[in-house]
């Protein structure tokens, strides 16, 4: 059956970095600090053009490198705008130095990532090295499937990000997200605006009235009790996620959650993935369902704060848990085998497999083999 | 009778437009009430090196991020990258093949029979045509995409010449203009015809 209502004029096929481009005209942010990089550059390439044509009036900043792409996004969002921006790799390792900062001084931003490997030796093409270099610093990290997902997380974690008073990155494959033509419905843009609404910030350097201070220098007297609190921040992320998913339902008929369950009740086996792969997971599960095989996947849709209850629950029956991991973690084990092993207790039924590292295709064929019997 | 997806892969070199024709291809499965993916092999674009792009257009959403391994149609545009490794892939099981060539059928089956496998297996249908004359001719410039887009339009069992040139005229009217447009869409409609 042909789902597609052609004259929808919301359904349409778009490349995720475009797909972010609407998202982001729809949302119009005060401010956008932005450097391209590969795979991010379809993103403000696409939003710039809106920008020229009159479409949104967000004042882009320009500027000479990531440093000072997320620097001046850092001072924007401190003097009260709404802030959002996209990087990837060498880019968030260029803006290292800063990305804590926007965490520490409890700033909303958005930066999308475009994920990509890390250089030594160069390689611009996917993984999730880049999003597990910044992982520990006080970002709420989200993660897309599809181009769909990744217009609809840009939404999400500006909500999450302004009702959390921390900075959101939803991460998006790149090119096999970035740069791929999928199907994907739109919201209306009047919808849109009324979802994201306007954003009044609690505290802000520009009020004159109440003035505080950001960035201060603190010492062994505070430092440690403002590290604290950020954490406990982190905390509060899982209540507002599910508030702002359960929102935003009702608005798209879209429900996401920390993790998809894919037919895992009575699964053996399961995958745990996050990112586009989750897709061609689903299409292994399935082949292998139909040869009566008991398989399933989790996917990790809410990656930090890492939701280790929910995923306790969703592998409480599985026999035997392959973790895949996007990324080398050299000298330890890997992130998110650790991750899953934290919640269910135990490393016992735990297998790690580490993949697509700089873009290395995945076939459905090899899940089938990782996981069939 | 189109099965669950089709899948076509279209190699060309870079500069040819085979990233183009692949959008194109998609948004006319749009038109056609697909649902559809497209996506170029991500490797570095250089101008005048081999590049395949993939297309699928399906009944179902297309969750898998897979490169297509076993296409139902395969469009060359560039006849210099027969028989090479990429080009071979599963080739002999596809039902369609159209090249962009000037050579006679035999001088090109000759080609394709050096794969062993090619010879003794495809079923499928070869269709030639001269895009890049065609185009000079029309459009004054050698764009064979258009061309091989218009003929696997008018033969192809999912999207229709007019699902083409629809999307052909939503996307590039702005961008190069009234008469260039309408060239383009007579290099599509003469393909087919």
């Amino acid at each position: 059956m042909n789902q597609l209502n052609k004259t929808k004029k919301q359904d349409l096929a778009l490349t995720g970095g475009y797909a972010i481009g609407e998202a982001l005209r729809q949302i119009n942010p005060d401010v956008m600090a932005v450097y391209p990089i590969t795979p991010q550059t379809p993103i403000i390439a696409s939003f710039s053009k809106h920008v020229a044509d009159g479409e949104a009036d967000t004042k882009m900043i320009e500027v000479e490198s990531e440093h000072s792409a997320m620097s001046a996004c850092i001072g924007a969002s401190a003097s009260g705008a709404r802030v959002m921006t996209a990087s990837s790799s060498q880019g968030i390792m260029y803006m290292m130095e800063v990305i804590p900062v926007a965490a520490a001084m409890r700033l909303p931003i958005v930066m999308t990532v475009a994920n990509r490997a890390i250089s030594g030796t160069i390689n611009i093409h996917n993984d999730h090295s880049d999003a597990m270099a910044m992982r520990d610093f006080g970002w709420v990290q989200i993660f897309s499937e599809t181009v769909q997902e990744a217009y609809d997380d840009t939404f999400i974690a500006l909500r999450v990000a302004e009702k959390a008073k921390l900075p959101v990155a939803p991460n998006l494959d790149g090119f096999f997200i970035t740069h791929s033509v999928e199907n994907v419905k739109l919201l209306d843009d009047e919808v849109v605006k009324k979802f994201v609404g306007e954003y009044i910030p609690e505290k802000y350097l520009f009020d004159f009235e109440n003035p505080v201070t950001y960035g201060a220098l603190t010492l062994q007297n505070s430092y440690m009790e403002i590290r604290e609190e950020l954490g406990n921040a982190m905390g509060l992320v899982p209540n507002i996620f599910r508030e702002v998913t359960k929102e935003f339902a009702e608005i798209s008929g879209r429900q996401y959650d920390f993790v998809e369950e894919y037919k895992i009740e009575d699964a053996e086996r399961v995958i745990v993935a996050m990112g586009s792969t989750a897709g061609t997971i689903k299409e292994a599960v399935d082949n292998l369902r139909e040869q009566g095989e008991k398989v399933g996947l989790l996917k990790i849709k809410l990656f930090r704060p890492f939701p280790y209850e929910q995923v306790k629950k969703s592998l409480q029956n599985a026999q035997e848990i392959i973790v895949m991991d996007k990324n080398l973690s050299i000298g330890a084990k890997q992130v998110l085998e650790n991750d899953v092993v934290e919640s269910i207790g135990s490393s016992e039924k735990v297998r790690s497999m580490v993949y697509g590292l700089g873009g290395k295709e995945v076939f459905v064929k090899e899940i089938e083999e990782l996981i069939g019997s | 009778m189109l099965k669950e997806k089709y899948e076509i892969i279209v190699h060309g070199r870079g500069g040819q437009g085979a990233k183009t024709t692949a959008e194109l291809l998609a948004q006319a499965g749009l038109k056609a009430g697909k649902f559809v993916q497209a996506f170029p092999e991500f490797g570095p674009e250089r101008s005048g090196a081999p590049l395949r792009t993939f297309v699928r257009l399906a009944d179902k959403f297309i969750r898998s991020h897979e490169p297509i391994v076993s296409p139902d149609a395969v469009l060359i545009l560039d006849e210099s990258l027969l028989n090479t490794d990429k080009v071979n892939i599963n080739i002999d099981q596809a039902k369609l093949l159209i090249v962009n060539t000037t050579k006679s059928a035999e001088k090109i089956k000759e080609v394709l029979d050096k794969n062993d496998k090619f010879k003794n297996n495809f079923k499928g249908e070869i269709i030639l045509v001269d895009a890049s004359g065609i185009a000079k001719k029309i459009i004054g410039q050698n764009r064979p995409n258009t061309v091989i887009l218009g003929k696997f339009a008018a033969i192809n069992p999912v999207i229709t010449v007019e699902n083409v040139v629809s999307v052909f005229e939503d996307k590039y009217i702005k961008k190069i203009g009234e008469e260039m447009t309408e060239k383009n869409v007579e290099a599509i409609k003469s393909a087919g015809a």
